[in-house]
């Protein structure tokens, strides 16, 4: 491939590669993003590509391994074009039948079709799951059109036309003006206006005029991943969303500093950059513009803080991930005391969208504050899981009930958790709440980087304070005093709440630390830290008391409140679970009742996920 | 342990001996030996003229790095919120019973290493257990033992 040395060259590249696409062919998709790998997706793509070449079809079909499609309650998905017939939990030996009728000669294989929870229905078209329906797939949707391994595939979708029009049809102005316009708001969590550290970033002084440009990909909220999702399956929309950033910024080095715990992600990306260097579209004379820009990836070392932007710039430069006061902001002083501009994953791929199409077309999508679309990892105890993405300003109802098909199991829904571990517990009275960064703050969450966790009447919010407050004791730098002593005084009150030796007293103690906490933190790990506390105690109050004053964890969790029993009528006598208690705590003959000893047992909770008769009960 | 600097030195090289790189040396040095012997912190820190109480620092700040030999099997449970809601506490109790080991520890056989992950970004799938990088997604207490035996008939047939 020689490098594109023009605007011209590449418009001539992309009607080549259209003119030999053929949109009625046949084509066989399927998705191999982590979430696909982990149920087996790897499997079913060799046994595909196998199939093909043996049954000689392979010059009349075509195939193409994909990043995630978003639903990943069905993977392993096969996706049949161009009628898009959809197949579920595929296995390798499903792969011939659906060569054999439904490729060739066009017949739907009814037991591998999706049924809908909500309506019992068979869906055989992917465009009519509702998981779909109210989404707004504008990042996503092109991740099914594209094997992130082919930059063909990206161009051929429209791909670097917006890095086309930023270098040679607009003024760095123009696109910084467009951005400002667009109301683009950062997607890592609070939502700062994006054109805000843009224009401070341009405008700041450099004494040898380096300056940098970083994405950050350390996805560090547990149950996210849509960083993830995005650059498995299409790292070139951030690519050339760092490049149109980089030319209105005036930066030739950027970095994406990714966590070591999405390899995927890091091969995608490596893949993509060199692809990229490769037809001209980082490296010197960016499409013979003159821009030179190129892109390094830092793989990150497990650290939550380091989403933080000033801990990131520090373990960037090799040094251990502490954060600094932000009295000069990163955009004046960053990364090697140079002028530096940090965007989430998902902040950088809107930007080609928002140059292509204009801040007039953006700004119609969302809310008055919030424009654009948002993606959410809803997860947890809901039937349709996977990765979503709405206009802002939908409910939190609409999400949960017609996105995410509802609650599993017929179970009563309980609260929503948003924001990862600086976030807060929704509860079902706030169901009709817009999601958007302003509502979500006022009611005591926050958007964060857009993880969804659903938690219904089997979860405990005191255990769910206690899980998070442990979370960030652990990822708590230790620079301040504020985080690391409070969170651990935190910490005890809850596990002496959980252990059931808590006092009514230890309640008003976690609200008063909380807010100091909140107040006197260093960065932003501490000053968010108390919130899954703070909103549990202000939405389920009534559950903390619970577990002071009559010492019964509602939920059934905390394992120091609950007794595990047998039932006398679905116990059929097995003898499962009395084999396999690790402590022998369960007696009992053949046929007859079991009893568990609760002087010996230890709560694992084995017996109840091993009898198949639901015959172990937790009270 | 002894090192062989001809290795370490050829992964400093591969990043520029670029000192901006160290975290991604340190992982790569990581997957050569399982984990950071001293000799390896040594050698880098005076290829990079980096302090070794840096290279030290950031070895021991960042939750990927071990300082112990690992087992020839690497178990990670991951505490995701998601995977934590749908019950990975019990499954980590129950791995922890099978290999007899507290999490961050090595077996005694040195066959096995436990380990936690906050997240792994697998969420539609909790709770998730990685054996050796290979993904087992809705996992329960039950189902750990013979997920288990695997790399346990594995490790017996060498």
């Amino acid at each position: 491939m020689n490098k594109l040395k023009s605007a011209a060259e590449l418009e001539r590249l992309r009607k080549k590669i259209v003119s030999q696409r053929d949109p009625k062919r046949t084509c066989v998709v399927t998705s191999v993003g982590t979430c696909g790998l982990a149920r087996g997706a790897a499997g079913v793509a060799q046994a595909i590509a196998a199939e093909l070449n043996k049954d000689g079809l392979k010059d009349t079909v075509d195939f193409r391994t994909t990043g995630c499609h978003g639903f990943c309650e069905i993977e392993p998905v096969v996706v049949i074009y161009p009628q898009r017939i959809v197949y579920q939990h595929v296995t390798p030996a499903d792969v011939p039948e659906i060569l054999s009728e439904t490729v060739a000669k066009g017949k739907v294989i009814d037991r591998l079709l999706y049924t809908d929870p909500a309506s019992g229905r068979k869906i055989i078209y992917e465009q009519d799951i509702p998981f779909y329906g109210k989404q707004y797939r504008l990042l996503t949707d092109s991740i099914r059109f594209i094997d992130p391994h082919n930059l063909d595939d990206y161009i051929a979708l429209g791909g670097y036309s917006a890095l086309s029009k930023a270098l040679f049809d607009m003024h760095p102005e123009e696109a910084l003006d467009e951005i400002s316009k667009s109301g683009l708001r950062g997607r890592g969590g609070a939502g700062y206006p994006t054109f805000r550290k843009w224009e401070a970033m341009r405008s700041a002084p450099s004494y040898d005029g380096i300056r940098y440009v970083i994405c950050n990909a350390d996805e560090g909220d547990p149950g996210a991943y849509m960083d993830r999702s995005l650059l498995e399956g299409n790292p070139h929309n951030i690519i050339e969303g760092m490049i149109i950033g980089a030319h209105t910024m005036g930066s030739h080095d950027g970095y994406v500093y990714v966590r070591n715990e999405y390899p995927l992600a890091v091969q995608n990306l490596g893949i993509a950059l060199e692809q990229a260097r490769e037809y001209g579209f980082l490296g010197k004379n960016i499409l013979g513009s003159g821009f030179d820009f190129d892109i390094k990836i830092s793989r990150g070392g497990g650290a939550f803080i380091c989403g933080e932007s000033t801990a990131l710039m520090a373990s960037l430069e090799g040094h251990i991930g502490e954060p600094r006061q932000k009295h000069i902001h990163t955009a004046m002083k960053g990364l090697y005391g140079r002028p530096t501009d940090l965007n989430n994953v998902e902040t950088w791929a809107n930007v080609p969208l928002i140059i292509n199409r204009g801040a007039k077309w953006y700004t119609k999508i969302g809310t008055e504050g919030s424009k654009g679309t948002k993606i959410f990892s809803l997860v947890g105890k809901i039937n349709n899981t996977g990765l979503v993405e709405v206009p802002m300003g939908i409910t939190l109802r609409e999400m949960v009930y017609d996105i995410g098909g509802g609650i599993p199991d017929g179970k009563k829904f309980k609260a929503v958790q948003t924001g990862g571990p600086s976030g807060g517990c929704i509860p079902e009275s706030l169901l009709d709440l817009s999601v958007d960064f302003d509502r979500l703050n006022e009611a005591g969450s926050m958007m964060g980087s857009g993880g969804m966790i659903v938690m219904d009447e089997n979860t405990c919010m005191v255990d769910m304070a206690r899980y998070f407050v442990k979370f960030l004791t652990e990822e708590s730098c230790g620079k301040c005093v504020p985080c690391r002593e409070g969170l651990d005084r935190m910490l005890d009150l809850l596990n002496a709440v959980t252990e059931g030796k808590g006092k009514k007293a230890d309640i008003d103690l976690l609200e008063e630390l909380g807010g100091v906490i909140k107040e006197a933190s260093l960065c932003g790990l501490g000053g968010t830290a108390p919130n899954p506390v703070l909103s549990t105690l202000r939405y389920f109050r009534d559950e903390y008391k619970a577990h002071v004053v009559d010492k019964r964890c509602p939920a059934g969790v905390c394992k120091a409140l609950i007794k595990f029993t047998v039932d006398a009528v679905n116990c059929t006598g097995c003898r499962v679970c009395a084999k396999e208690c690790p402590e022998g705590a369960i007696t009992g003959e053949k046929k007859k009742l079991h009893v568990i000893d609760q002087e010996k047992c230890v709560k694992c909770g084995l017996c109840r996920d091993l009898c198949k008769f639901d015959a172990v009960l937790v009270s | 342990m002894e090192v062989d600097f001809k290795r370490v030195d050829a992964i400093v090289d591969s990043y520029g001996c670029n000192r901006d790189s160290l975290i991604s040396i340190l992982q790569d040095a990581q997957s050569e030996y399982r984990y950071l012997p001293e000799g390896v912190i040594r050698r880098v820190a005076s290829r990079l003229r980096l302090p070794i109480i840096q290279v030290y620092g950031v070895a021991t700040f960042f939750k990927a790095f071990s300082l112990k030999p690992r087992g020839e099997h690497l178990v990670h449970v991951c505490l995701g919120t998601a995977c934590h809601v749908r019950g990975a506490p019990a499954v980590l109790d129950e791995v922890k019973r099978q290999l007899g080991v507290e999490t961050g520890e090595t077996s005694k056989d040195m066959r096995f290493t436990l380990e936690t992950v906050n997240c792994l970004g697998a969420c539609a799938l909790g709770p998730i257990l990685v054996v050796d990088g290979n993904y087992q997604g809705q996992m329960r207490p039950g189902k750990v033992k013979s997920v288990l035996k695997q790399y346990r008939k594995g490790a017996e047939g060498n």
